[in-house]
Formats: structure tokens, C-alpha cells, sequence
């Protein structure tokens, strides 16, 4: 398997995207952190770049590799090698090389503004994040063939996760305005990946206080090691339950 | 050696294989042929395991492929279009393949030499004509010296010297008593080379004939004859 990831990983820095994502990445952090006079204000700004850009980067750049690389799976399933294998290191190649684009383009800058807590955090959530949007990816490559299809599949899922999610989340608040929703909205935030991650960081910082009876229940909850143990396995078992099911979908494909 | 029984595989509603069962021995060369969409390749990606049949099994040396990922090691595969990625040069390829199959000693590189490939090493696959690309999938199919050879219209697209090479190698190879399976539509250039003839249409395998059989049948001596004959009743 370790070969397949390292021919995966040398296609992938080859191609020039991956570069460019961290040098936009590693720009934005350093411009936000010298804009702001308060660090932990910048910290709050790259969060909302970061809840953007990486589950878009992600989620796209791995559906377009997926497809443009079938012939190399083509290629590779006529091999003596486990059609798991193929696929989990296509996976991993992936994962990996988004990971180290997040973490030389933000780890740096967080790095050097913001050694805490709250900078490790929001590194940790933003590789969760960019190898979650990677297993979708592949979910959905996996289940479309077409591949015009599956780039427009692969963004409208970032879509829904980034915009339409919190709108329906808010439909739902308003209607239900009467009824105490504060505990549902755990399990609801459970649902997208992107807004566990939002409440993760904000937790860490100060304007939670702000957020009202919910921001206490938040607290209260995410704000526990328990409760952040809850959030992380939910974070990974958005890696492992796309990745599984696409794996299986993957190994009784027609090539 | 290789064993089908019963396979059956649908896409959508279209039968590519149905019901095909046959045995396949080894120092035979089996010429598989019938008309276009008569299901040949997917036999041969059954094979291969890069199609899964609906029903039936197929088995290699005793062993069902299901699963089994191993016995590819013995299988050398000329696809009809070989796809590779675009961004490698023809050496990074050969490399590739010689790593992912963790084989650098024992490599049979005659068709790599008689093809001329070593000056085109540098070249990236985007750039290579048709042909070329043949060469490579070509070469590759034969480079590990596997016991089966699955060759899915191997003379289409090369030139007449390419072409003649190949079918020399795949005499020579058949000698050493390997498998070798080919597609064809060329019937006058199987001729020499194979010693049985499969004959498939509609998704059915009608016949799995030596070629002896088939000529006494038909009463022609030439195989592009004697199939002509065959389509024709």
C-alpha cells in the first residue's frame, strides 16, 4: 500500500493546485493575523476563511483527481493488488497531501500568532475537515460515474454543508421557536461536519458568551472533555463511514 | 487452468455475458472471436476482475477469483486501449509496474528492445500516437513472463513491423507453453498462431473448438473461411 500512496502523493505535488492552495492559504493567514491588532479577532476571521475554502479545495480538488486518475486505477486494478488497497491509498495520497497544504499554509502563521490552545485546536479541525471533504469526495465519485455529474454533485454537497444546512437549521429554529431546541441542536450539529468544527473553536473563544441560552447549552456540553470527545468521534466517523462505504461500493465496481 | 462456468453479466438490461462456461488449458493459444459487442471484452475483464459477473464463477488454477487478487501475478493484459496516466513518461511507467509488482529480476524486455522503446523513455504517455501507446501496453503485458497472456486486440493500430514482431513473440511464447487468449477481428493473422477457436455472439458462447475440429466441420482450411461459413448458417 505504501508504494501506491507514494506514486499518489508524487502525482499530486506534480500538479501545481495543491501548491497554489497553500500559498493562498499561508496569504490569507499572515494578511488576517496583521490586519487585526487582537489575535485572538484574527483567529476568528480565519476560522470563517478556513470553514470556507478548505471543504471547498478539498471536496472539489479530490472528485476532479479521482476522475482524472481512473486510468491509473484502470491501470492498477489489472495488477496483482487488492482493490482495497487501490482505493484507500488513492484515499490516503489525498488526505495526506491536503493535510500538509492546511498545515504549512496555516500551521505557520498560527503557529507564530497564536501558540495555544486555541491555534492547535484550530489546526486539528481544519485537517479533520480537509480529509472528511475528501472521503465525501470519493463517496461521491464512487456512487457517480459521469464526470461532469460528479463535479456538480461534489459542489453542491459543499453547498448544502457550508450554506443550506444553517439555513435549514435557522427554518427550523423559527419554527420551533416555542419549543426548548437548545438539546436537539447538539444532535443536529452532529449532522454537518463544518458547523461541529464553527462550535468546536468558538467554545475556545470568548464570544460564546455571547450566543445566548444556546451558547450556555453549547457550553455546557461541547465545552466538556466529554463533550469534545463526542465531537471529535463524530468528526471521525465522518472520515470512516464515507470511506467504508465508498471502499465497499469501490470493490464490486465495473471497470 | 482458467475455468468459467456459468457466467452471467448484465449492464442495465443488456446481457454482456450469458450463461458462458468454458475451460481454457494451458500451451493453448484460443483465438476469441465474434462480432462487435458480442461481449469479448467483458469476458476478458471477468478474467481479470475488473468486471464482477452477476452469476457464475470463474476460476484460476483450481481457485475461484472472487476475491483473490494474487493469480493477477500470473496474468499479463494487453488492454484493446491502453490507459495510462497522462503526466508519465514511458520509463516511469515501466518502473511503476516493475515495482508494483515487485519484480525487477527475471524480466522479459525482448518487446521493449524490438519495439524500440528505450529511445522513447523520456516521452510522457499525453504525447504518444496510438500506436505507440500499442507498443507500450504490448510490452508491459509480456515484460513479468506471466503463465497466462490476455491480449484484447493486440494488432490493432500497430504497424505491419510492430504487428509481425508481436505475433512472433506470441508464437514463441505459446511454445513455452503458456495460456494465451486473444481477441481479434483480423481472422487471416490468427492463422498461425492459435490452436483453438472460442466464437461468441449476443453475450452466448456458441463454440470453444481446437481448430482441427473446426476445419474438419467446416471443410475450409482457412479460419477467416471457416467463421464466414459459421455466420452465414
Amino acid at each position: 500500500m505504501r508504494k501506491i500512496v507514494k506514486y499518489v502523493v508524487a502525482d499530486i505535488l506534480r500538479n501545481r493546485t495543491v501548491l497554489v492552495y497553500t500559498v493562498a492559504l499561508f496569504a490569507a493567514a499572515f494578511t488576517v493575523f496583521s490586519l487585526e491588532d487582537n489575535n485572538s479577532k484574527g483567529v476568528l476571521s480565519l476560522l470563517n476563511i478556513i470553514l470556507i475554502i478548505v471543504p471547498l479545495v478539498s471536496i472539489i480538488f479530490s472528485a476532479i483527481y479521482v476522475y482524472n486518475s481512473s486510468e491509473f486505477v484502470e491501470l492498477l486494478v489489472s495488477q496483482p493488488l487488492k482493490r482495497k488497497t487501490i482505493w484507500l491509498s488513492l484515499f490516503s495520497g489525498l488526505a495526506f497531501s491536503l493535510t500538509l497544504a492546511f498545515f504549512a499554509g496555516v500551521g505557520i502563521p498560527v503557529l507564530i500568532y497564536q501558540p495555544n490552545l486555541l491555534g492547535l485546536t484550530m489546526m486539528a479541525v481544519g485537517s479533520l475537515l480537509s480529509i472528511i471533504f475528501v472521503a465525501i469526495a470519493m463517496l461521491a465519485t464512487v456512487i457517480i460515474r459521469d464526470k461532469a455529474k460528479g463535479i456538480g454533485a461534489a459542489i453542491l454537497l459543499w453547498l448544502y454543508f457550508s450554506l443550506l444546512f444553517d439555513g435549514f437549521v435557522l427554518f427550523l429554529l423559527f419554527q420551533f421557536a416555542d419549543y426548548p431546541l437548545e438539546k436537539p441542536m447538539i444532535a443536529i450539529s452532529a449532522m454537518n461536519p463544518i458547523d461541529l468544527s464553527r462550535i468546536l473553536i468558538l467554545l475556545q473563544l470568548d464570544v460564546s458568551a455571547m450566543m445566548g441560552y444556546t451558547g450556555a447549552v453549547f457550553k455546557d456540553f461541547f465545552g466538556t472533555y466529554s463533550g469534545i470527545s463526542f465531537s471529535i468521534l463524530v468528526l471521525m466517523s465522518w472520515v470512516a463511514v464515507p470511506v467504508w462505504y465508498a471502499t465497499r461500493k469501490f470493490n464490486k465496481q465495473d471497470l | 487452468m482458467i475455468i468459467a462456468s456459468s457466467v452471467t453479466k448484465k449492464f442495465g438490461r443488456f446481457k454482456a455475458l450469458d450463461n458462458v462456461s468454458t475451460t481454457c488449458n494451458k500451451g493453448s493459444c484460443i483465438a476469441l472471436i465474434g462480432p462487435n459487442g458480442s461481449g469479448k471484452t467483458t469476458l476478458i475483464k471477468s478474467i481479470l476482475g475488473m468486471v464482477v459477473p452477476d452469476s457464475g464463477f470463474i476460476s484460476f488454477n483450481g481457485k475461484n477469483i472472487r476475491k483473490e487478487w494474487t493469480y493477477r501475478e500470473q496474468i499479463g493484459y494487453m488492454p484493446q486501449i491502453g490507459r495510462y496516466p497522462e503526466n508519465m513518461t514511458i520509463s516511469q511507467v515501466l518502473s511503476m509496474m516493475k515495482d508494483i509488482r515487485n519484480k525487477q529480476l527475471g524480466l522479459d524486455e525482448d518487446l521493449v528492445k524490438a519495439f524500440g522503446l528505450p529511445a522513447l523513455l523520456n516521452k510522457r504517455m499525453r504525447t504518444l500516437s496510438g500506436g505507440t501507446r500499442q507498443k507500450v501496453s504490448a510490452a508491459l503485458a509480456f515484460l513479468f513472463d506471466p503463465l497466462v497472456l490476455i491480449l484484447d486486440e493486440p494488432t490493432a493500430g500497430l504497424d505491419p513491423v510492430a504487428a509481425e514482431i508481436l505475433q512472433e513473440k506470441i508464437i514463441a511464447e505459446k511454445e513455452k507453453g503458456k495460456l494465451v487468449l486473444i481477441t481479434s477481428h483480423v481472422l487471416s493473422e490468427l492463422d498461425e498462431m492459435v490452436t483453438g477457436v472460442m466464437y461468441m455472439q449476443e453475450g452466448k458462447l456458441l463454440f470453444h473448438k481446437s481448430i482441427q475440429a473446426l476445419r474438419e466441420d467446416t471443410g475450409e482450411e482457412k479460419l477467416a473461411r471457416a467463421i464466414a461459413r459459421i455466420m452465414v448458417k
